[in-house]
């Protein structure tokens, strides 16, 4: 090899040409581009006639299948039903593929046996200017520069053009920023519309639970009483997002502990509420396994043990689910006694402060 | 001068009645001339291989998404206005508040003649974009074609699979269904984790907190305008780019860094581009019409509290999906200061995709740096020729798989009766050590290849051909490779680790630089260290010189011993001697084993051209 790879300081930019002679004992020599081989289709006119007729059939074939995606149509609307609309994509769909892969495979046919496959070689040319032209554009360049007059003085007229420059998006972004989010209140993470009192009401019918409803062993999936029509709102949604709670009641000789601090009972009997929002990146937490009191994230498999505190046992949670403390109002009905003690949800930066 | 050409054209005009294309090509000449353009393009060559149509299935399939989106646009209401929904079918849905969003999806796929198949042709399509875009790359990774003059190009390409991705995201949340709403929220789950501005980033995407009733204006806005907006300028780029620096091409007889080799623009590639336009366009709709996908009104409208087992997210989004799954919690989230750090969701979803397309983003210029090359370069690597590449690739390619074997972690719980923890477990293992043991072994197998493409060189094809000497010596004849063969075995040089001056200089002073110079060439021993020279004529020369075969070639009648398997001979299992680099003489790869001479090694048969 004449050229030398590895010298750091070698900054050319030309294409090397690897060395060709034969004669050559440490590169073999480039053999050249390989002999043409004819096709059958070059040799045998009754192929190339074949070929020719394949072609035109493909074609045709791709107009009927238009004109069946058309009928199918026409002919077969869907009627509304599940069975009716797969009928009319499927037929749909069958005649405008029959009519794209058969002009598709017609022009790969051509191109492929009747065209000419005759190898081609091509020079390149180094991607880099000459150094004449080179040294022009640079000229240009500092021409186009000098004429400017900015060049070296009128330090406080280039200041003022790149300061007008750089300052004038602001005045887009400020009222764009400040809109785009609402009303940037991000303490509204830290609350939920439980309140003293709220009773624990089914979803999604709404309905209030009485604790003599809740058998052991059952799971209730829990949202705060409120009034229908703000149930129609997207406040609902917002505040449904926060304040969903899964209510279990376990045998109280099973329930090891839970989250209720000194001289608290945050649990009614066995009853427990814990927030529906996992801890990790804010999925639902559905799956409940009666056996093992485990409740399980569907989305990453956070494993929260619900007999004792929803501690985390397994998957990428780091914390406990919050647990809403509840009790029963005089008439039965389950309340809560207050909203979470902490955040609910995934973490986020000012969770603590 | 144009002048003259006008009124030659017009004397070649009255000699010749011109045709309609004729005079409508004068016509825009006369005002654009194209005919340079033309000139330019029309014959232009470019190589063959099918291997650089995975990025045509790309292009294509973006223009399947297109026309198939536009379709959509007609009939969806990207609004989260709150209504009832009111139609017989499917019936469940009846009565039930959902947004404007999910309606329209439910109501297009229902009512909408078509609108079922241009909906479900979308999704596949995306689905295909973005692969062929993974394919393509590991295509371009392999060969080298990133290399220069092809690094910006790279970047633009690097720049589009992100775009793409935020595509496939944002169009996968526009249905408002249980399934986009729960990815959305797991989104908002990763943006609240970023340090500092997380809670108002959250905010700045929702316009308020979590759903809220913007999203889905915000998301379709990015989705039908500025996102196929900058992709579409970046797809020009990218083929501009690639038509100024014309296609590289795979090595073979005839093809240097100074030519290119294949077939004319025009009529092949016309014909055969359109034609496989076409086929893609006609397997898409094929998928669409037959293959159902996102039935969105089997989840229902999103609504926070349910939410569905054995969930995935498209294809592509698997592997964030189930870092965030194998990443541990316990002991991950840090208070610093009263502030949350929550390491179990910033390593999975931001840091380990950052490194990601850090890796893939600075990569080019990496080599370049470890190769010490400043040469263009047109002729592709094999990959077998590149090992440590290759086998980064391979590696990240299992990286890959073992994520998004941990996003199925439940499905694969349900359908083999496996314990998920063990599952999780094996995977947490495999995440570190399958990358590794797949560097290894890829590395060793191109390095194998190379071997095997020496020895090839030098010795031949097994003939399977015996040939008995009267002295009653049995010998196996190998052919001889044609020179197209041994070509595409010789043609590219093995890079050696860089050489750097001493860290004193002559006068014993500490040489300034030194320090940078050696991490680099500690990179380049990486690369470069394990290494095999390819074959030369003077080491083809010197295997035939003690060897009797080409004799008794000339003497054997053809036939003897035909289709006997005779024992497999002994070539020689190390390269060249004369590596001069750091590093090159380590044992295995070049040593002074050179020539089959008595290089017989354990398990080898003798072979018997060497006595000569």
């Amino acid at each position: 090899m004449s050229e030398n790879q590895n010298n750091p300081a070698d900054t050319s930019h030309e294409v090397t040409v690897t060395p060709q002679a034969g004669t050559d004992v440490e590169r073999f020599a480039d053999p050249g581009v390989p002999e043409h081989k004819h096709r059958l289709t070059d040799t045998d006119p009754r192929a190339a006639k074949r070929a020719e007729r394949t072609v035109t059939f493909l074609f045709v074939l791709s107009i009927l299948g238009t004109i069946g995606s058309i009928v199918a149509y026409v002919m077969v609307p869907p009627d509304g039903t599940t069975s009716g609309v797969r009928l009319s994509t499927l037929l749909i769909g069958l005649g405008l593929a029959v009519s794209l892969l058969g002009i598709g495979i017609a022009g790969i046919h051509w191109a492929k046996a009747l065209m000419g496959d005759k190898e081609m070689v091509q020079e390149r040319h180094p991607l880099a200017t000459n150094d004449a032209d080179r040294a022009i554009a640079v000229k240009d360049l500092n021409d186009g520069l000098q004429d400017s007059g900015v060049v070296g003085r009128r330090g406080v007229l280039k200041g003022a053009f790149f300061g007008a420059l750089a300052l004038f998006p602001l005045a887009i972004a400020v009222p764009l920023i400040g809109s785009v989010g609402g009303d940037w209140n991000v303490s509204k993470f830290k609350h939920t519309m439980w309140r003293t009192g709220t009773r624990l009401a089914i979803d999604p019918s709404g309905r209030p639970i009485k604790a003599a409803d809740v058998t052991v062993g059952s799971v209730f999936h829990v949202v705060p009483e409120t009034t229908d029509e703000f149930r129609e709102t997207h406040e609902w949604i917002n505040e449904k997002s926060k304040a969903v709670v899964l209510m279990v009641r376990l045998n109280p000789e099973d329930l090891k502990a839970d989250q209720s601090p000194p001289g608290e009972t945050w649990s009614h009997e066995g009853i427990v509420a814990y927030s529906k929002i996992c801890t990790h990146v804010g999925c639902p937490v559905a799956l409940y396994e009666q056996q093992t009191h485990h409740l399980l994230c569907p989305c990453h498999q956070s494993t929260f043990d619900i007999a004792d505190s929803a501690n985390v046992v397994f998957g990428p949670a780091n914390r406990r689910l919050p647990q809403l403390p509840i009790t029963v109002d005089d008439e039965g009905y389950l309340i809560a006694q207050d909203d979470f003690a902490e955040p609910i949800g995934p973490s986020f930066w000012e969770r603590l402060k | 001068m144009a002048r003259a050409a006008y009124q030659r054209g017009d004397d070649v005009a009255m000699k010749q009645r011109p045709s309609a294309v004729g005079k409508a090509a004068d016509y825009l000449d006369q005002r654009t001339s194209i005919g340079v353009l033309v000139k330019e393009l029309a014959r232009k060559v470019f190589p063959d291989h099918w291997s650089f149509m995975l990025g045509e299935i790309a292009l294509f399939s973006f223009i399947v998404l297109i026309a198939s989106g536009f379709f959509l646009t007609m009939f969806f209401d990207p609004s989260m206005a709150l209504v009832r929904y009111e139609g017989e079918y499917p019936p469940a849905m009846n009565g039930q508040l959902m947004s404007a969003a999910f309606q329209s999806t439910v109501h297009m796929s229902f009512e909408v003649r078509g609108g079922m198949l241009m909906r479900q042709i979308h999704h596949w399509s995306a689905l295909i974009f973005i692969g062929s875009i993974v394919l393509h790359m590991f295509r371009v990774f392999l060969t080298g074609a990133f290399r220069k003059p092809r690094e910006i190009n790279w970047i633009v390409g690097l720049t589009m699979l992100i775009l793409a991705l935020a595509a496939g995201f944002t169009g996968y949340s526009l249905p408002d269904d249980v399934l986009s709403g729960n990815g959305l929220r797991i989104i908002d789950g990763v943006v609240k984790a970023i340090p500092l501005i997380g809670s108002y980033l959250s905010f700045l995407i929702f316009g308020s907190e979590f759903p809220g009733d913007q999203v889905i204006p915000r998301l379709f806005t990015l989705h039908i305008f500025v996102i196929p907006g900058l992709l579409i300028a970046l797809i020009a780029l990218h083929l501009f780019l690639m038509v100024l620096q014309k296609h590289g091409q795979y090595p073979g007889g005839g093809r240097s860094d100074k030519n290119v080799v294949g077939y004319p623009a025009l009529p092949v590639y016309v014909a055969k581009m359109t034609g496989n336009f076409f086929i893609i366009a006609g397997v898409l709709t094929l998928m669409g019409g037959t293959m159902a996908i996102n039935n969105v009104w089997n989840y229902g409208p999103y609504d926070p509290a349910p939410v569905s087992a054995g969930t995935q997210p498209d294809w592509y989004i698997l592997f964030v999906d189930g870092a965030l799954r194998l990443m541990p919690g316990p002991g991950f989230e840090w208070v610093l200061w009263g502030y949350t750090l929550p390491m179990n969701i910033l390593i999975p979803a931001v840091i380990v995709p950052g490194i990601l397309f850090t890796l893939l983003g600075t990569w080019p210029f990496l080599e370049a740096r470890a190769t010490g090359d400043h040469r263009e370069h047109h002729v592709l690597d094999r990959p077998r020729n590149r090992p440590v590449r290759t086998a980064v690739a391979v590696a990240l390619f299992v990286a890959f798989l073992v994520c998004a074997l941990a996003a199925t972690n439940d499905l694969i719980a349900t359908h083999f009766a496996l314990s998920i923890f063990a599952i999780t477990w094996v995977l947490r293992v495999l995440l570190f050590v399958g990358p590794l043991f797949a560097f290894f072994v890829t590395k060793r197998v191109c390095l194998a290849l190379q071997r095997k493409d020496r020895e090839l060189v030098l010795h031949g094809h097994e003939s399977g051909r015996i040939v008995r000497f009267a002295t009653g010596e049995y010998v196996e004849v190998h052919t001889p490779l044609d020179p197209q063969e041994v070509w595409l075995r010789t043609q590219h040089t093995s890079p050696r680790p860089l050489e750097i001056k001493p860290a004193m200089d002559a006068r014993g002073v500490k040489r300034k630089g030194y320090r940078s110079d050696r991490r680099w060439q500690r990179l380049s021993e990486f690369f470069y260290e394990d290494r095999v020279e390819p074959a030369t004529p003077a080491e083809l020369a010197a295997a035939h010189s003690h060897g009797e075969h080409d004799a008794i070639e000339a003497r054997t009648p053809a036939g003897v011993g035909q289709g006997t398997s005779g024992p497999r001979t002994a070539g020689p299992r190390s390269t060249r001697p004369g590596g001069t680099g750091p590093g090159s003489s380590r044992p295995g790869t070049s040593g002074p084993r050179a020539d089959g001479e008595g290089a017989t090694g354990p398990g080898e048969e003798p072979r018997p051209g060497s006595k000569g």
